[in-house]
């Protein structure tokens, strides 16, 4: 019942998704009937309701292991705990490609019932769009994946979930992440409503940032934890591998952070306005790209594509129809932007536009290094794209765009003078000299971090100065936002370097009571025991650990797991946290003569490459808070002045 | 010429769309072809299993004679299906040279008794280094080695019946 009940809400969405595309389009032409107009927004809201209705029937299917739903059956398992049944829901395609739709739904639901700043054309063109969109992705869904399927007779017990997704990193970053790809569909039917109805204005961009802003905490948080996540479960003691997956959420994640600058400055200058049109279209495009070609497996191995030929094609066909539209639109139409105010060489606006050149170089280069393979195979060759391209040639970019990001902030708009500059420059070049002085004493540590210690440290002062001469309680939320987002730029920089260069690694082979030294810690094996989960066995190696210094000793358990539902082995590693850096072991199983393979690092400060990216998170939260009140307080005051200039009576 | 650039992403996108495209349409080629096809064999020599002196070497190939290179062992599965077919191509005249991979002596001689010995030489790889060597991806996996030591054909996975006739031929033009 509960399968039927989700595969009918999720034809009713499709249904009013098509609907909704169909009103649009007809009330954008002259003397349509005004209900068309006004139909869209109930119908937006409705469809939300009905794509969340579905998903949460998928929620429950999962959650009593329904095992006549052929889904249930193929991806849980009746012995796992319940987070993990529940989250096992979007641990799959047919799942995750729900969620995907339902935010997509829902993120439209909400423009329709909240936004009521745009001209009510621009909003039936928005809205429209959003439809359009929503309904290639139904049909991708009911034709190609249903998620509902029954099986002709329930099957006595599921085959598993893989035991890496059985994890608590894995229950919140799809979600997140999609929020963050999906919010960006927002921009887009904004750009796309804008372009249709000839409304690239100061006031549009206004609208467009907060949802911009949204999206973007999303996709950062998704980053964070995803890059986490892959550091302590895949027990690799690295936090970014440059696969096509990462690839494909940091794409959009550069899209996005170009299009929030762009957007400020078409809201606050009125400049740039064809270009931030196109990262509009550029960022959800990104998501799409990252989303299907990805995760359909063309990318990381054409033949995983080729098993069904029918999703592969309709997935492309859905991309060459949303992303090639839009572009083709872009085309015809921004010819009749008008060009937005100039601005000096030397200005804020100036600034973020080579910061927007800079960023769309870095997705430029992201984007070849991931689609290479593709090319490659056209001729015949067959390679993989990994980070000695990715880290040197992204590194062209930038270290620039960090450079620029140090003193952009502290520009005026319009124009500037060089002279104003003169004292930060200073302090920014003491940080800088001094972070070098205090990394080259670690050693030959590589022109690639000692250049990150240099620009980290100037990031985090200059961060900072944009404050100076402000009374703190006066100083709007979105200048804090932005101070805070570049701080924890500097500061995962900082992390990223530190990791990089000072990272302490041993690979041994020990006996329980055996120890070795890494970095400042002796680890000593003090014994190996068998310990078992609810659906796991594992042998777990007891590690104590101590510093040189003394202090407290620190006991670390990794454990190499068997996992039975389905059959797969897997390590779980140990990370002990200090405020100066991680200890992280990982067990290697049984060598000869009783003794166990062990791999220990001792990483300085990684955890600023999360901390950081948290901060950056909060940034975006409160600079997009920021802009919601100031929003409020706005249109509160336009009130009150309409108020009190009433008619006088004659 | 302004307009003409606002054409650039649209461009961009249609030549990956296209790629794409292309890509989907090709037939899929699930295995990986040793790049050591058409190259001598790499210096090498192994013992028979049970250990003792080398008994194969990459010299034993170059007498002139071709010969199937059979990788197989007595835990792999489908080496099991392949053992009819081994035999028949030792009754068609072809000289099996076999490589034990990662196996025991114990083993690999229980599984001769069961299914037929089709090997005129038997060596054993302990550490799978001659497998690597070759660019092998799998067991079983049967190369063709002309009489000059080169590596001329590879088939990959489990001969079936209907591969018989077609490393007959192999082995016949590796001999011309």
């Amino acid at each position: 019942m509960i399968a039927e009940i989700g595969l009918a809400a999720l034809w009713l969405a499709a249904a009013l998704a098509v609907f909704q595309l169909v009103a649009g389009g007809l009330s954008l032409r002259p003397g349509a009937p005004p209900v068309l107009g006004q139909s869209l927004r109930p119908l937006a809201v409705l469809q939300g309701g009905f794509a969340l209705l579905s998903f949460a029937a998928l929620l429950v299917l999962f959650a009593t292991t329904d095992l006549s739903v052929a889904l249930v059956a193929l991806n849980s398992h009746t012995a796992k705990p319940l987070l993990y049944k529940v989250t096992g829901a979007w641990g799959n395609h047919e799942g995750s490609m729900l969620l995907w739709v339902a935010t997509l739904a829902t993120s439209g639901a909400l423009i329709a019932a909240l936004e009521r700043r745009l001209p009510e054309r621009t909003m039936h063109a928005v809205l429209a769009a959003q439809g359009f969109v929503a309904s290639g992705f139904f049909a991708f869904l009911l034709f190609s994946s249903n998620p509902f399927t029954r099986l002709p007779m329930p099957a006595p017990e599921g085959v598993g979930l893989n035991p890496l997704l059985q994890d608590i990193g894995l229950a919140l970053h799809p979600p997140t992440l999609y929020l963050g790809y999906v919010g960006l569909s927002v921009a887009f039917s904004f750009a796309v409503g804008a372009l249709l109805t000839n409304a690239v204005t100061p006031q549009f961009a206004r609208v467009m940032r907060p949802w911009v802003l949204g999206a973007w905490v999303f996709l950062t948080l998704g980053i964070v934890a995803g890059s986490y996540w892959a550091y302590y479960e895949l027990g690799w003691g690295g936090w970014w591998f440059w696969d096509p997956v990462e690839n494909a959420s940091l794409m959009p994640w550069l899209a996005a952070t170009a299009l929030l600058h762009s957007v400020s400055v078409l809201a606050a200058r009125d400049a740039l306005r064809v270009w931030t049109i196109l990262l509009g279209v550029i960022a959800f495009s990104m998501s799409m790209v990252g989303t299907f070609l990805v995760r359909s497996g063309i990318l990381t191995s054409v033949h995983a594509f080729a098993v069904d030929p029918q999703r592969g094609a309709f997935i492309l066909a859905l991309l060459a129809l949303y992303i090639g539209g839009a572009l083709l639109l872009f085309a015809l139409r921004a010819g009749t932007i008008l060009e937005g105010k100039r601005f000096g060489l030397a200005s804020r606006e100036s600034a973020l536009v080579l910061n927007n050149i800079l960023l769309s170089a870095l997705l430029g280069i992201v984007l070849l290094g991931t689609l290479y393979p593709l090319f490659a195979e056209m001729v015949g060759a067959r390679v993989s794209v990994g980070p000695p391209y990715f880290n040197a040639v992204g590194a062209v970019f930038a270290l620039p765009m960090l450079a620029v990001m140090t003193i952009g902030p502290l520009l005026r708009w319009r124009s500037d003078t060089a002279r104003r500059l003169a004292r930060p420059l200073v302090a920014l070049s003491a940080a800088g000299l001094l972070a070098a002085v205090l990394a080259l004493l670690q050693g030959d540590i590589g022109l690639l971090p000692l250049s990150g210690f240099v620009l980290g440290a100037m990031l985090v002062v200059a961060s900072v100065l944009p404050l100076g001469g402000r009374s703190f309680r006066r100083t709007p939320l979105t200048v804090w936002g932005m101070v805070i987002a570049h701080f924890g730029i500097g500061v995962a920089l900082l992390g990223m370097a530190s990791d990089a260069a000072l990272t302490r690694e041993r690979l041994v082979a020990m006996a329980p009571g055996d120890a070795v030294t890494v970095g400042p810690w002796t680890v000593r094996l003090r014994e190996v025991m068998p310990v078992a989960g609810p659906n796991w066995t594992a042998t777990e190696v007891v590690l104590d650990a101590q510093t040189a210094a003394g202090g407290r000793t620190i006991t670390l358990r990794p454990q190499s797991r068997t996992f039975w539902a389905p059959v797969q082995q897997t390590t779980e590693s140990a990370l002990a946290s200090r405020w100066n850096g991680q200890l992280y072991a990982v067990s290697g199983g049984p060598v000869d003569g009783g003794r166990w393979q062990m791999r220990l690092w001792w990483k300085p400060f990684v955890t600023l490459i999360w901390l950081g990216g948290l901060l950056v998170a909060l940034g975006g939260a409160l600079s997009m808070a920021g802009h919601l009140r100031r929003d409020t307080v706005r249109r509160s005051a336009a009130r009150r002045i309409s108020r009190l200039a009433a008619p006088v009576p004659a | 010429m302004k307009r003409l650039w606002l054409f650039l992403p649209v461009a961009v996108f249609a030549l990956i769309a296209g790629a794409v495209a292309y890509q989907l349409t090709q037939p899929r080629d699930e295995f990986v072809r040793s790049a050591m096809i058409g190259q001598p064999l790499p210096s090498f020599s192994l013992p028979p299993p049970g250990g003792g002196p080398a008994t194969l070497s990459d010299a034993s190939f170059r007498d002139g004679r071709p010969r199937l290179l059979n990788f197989w062992a007595s835990w792999c599965l489908p080496c099991i299906a392949e053992a009819p077919q081994l035999e028949r191509l030792r009754g068609e005249g072809a000289v099996i040279v076999g490589v034990a991979i990662r196996d025991r002596p114990e083993d690999v001689a229980a599984f001769l008794q069961t299914h037929g010995n089709p090997y005129a030489v038997l060596a054993a790889d302990d550490i799978a280094e001659l497998q690597l060597a070759l660019g092998s991806s799998g067991l079983p996996e049967t190369f063709v080695i002309d009489g000059q030591g080169r590596i001329r054909y590879q088939h990959i996975g489990d001969i079936r019946a209907a591969d018989v006739p077609v490393l007959l031929d192999e082995l016949r033009k590796a001999g011309s």
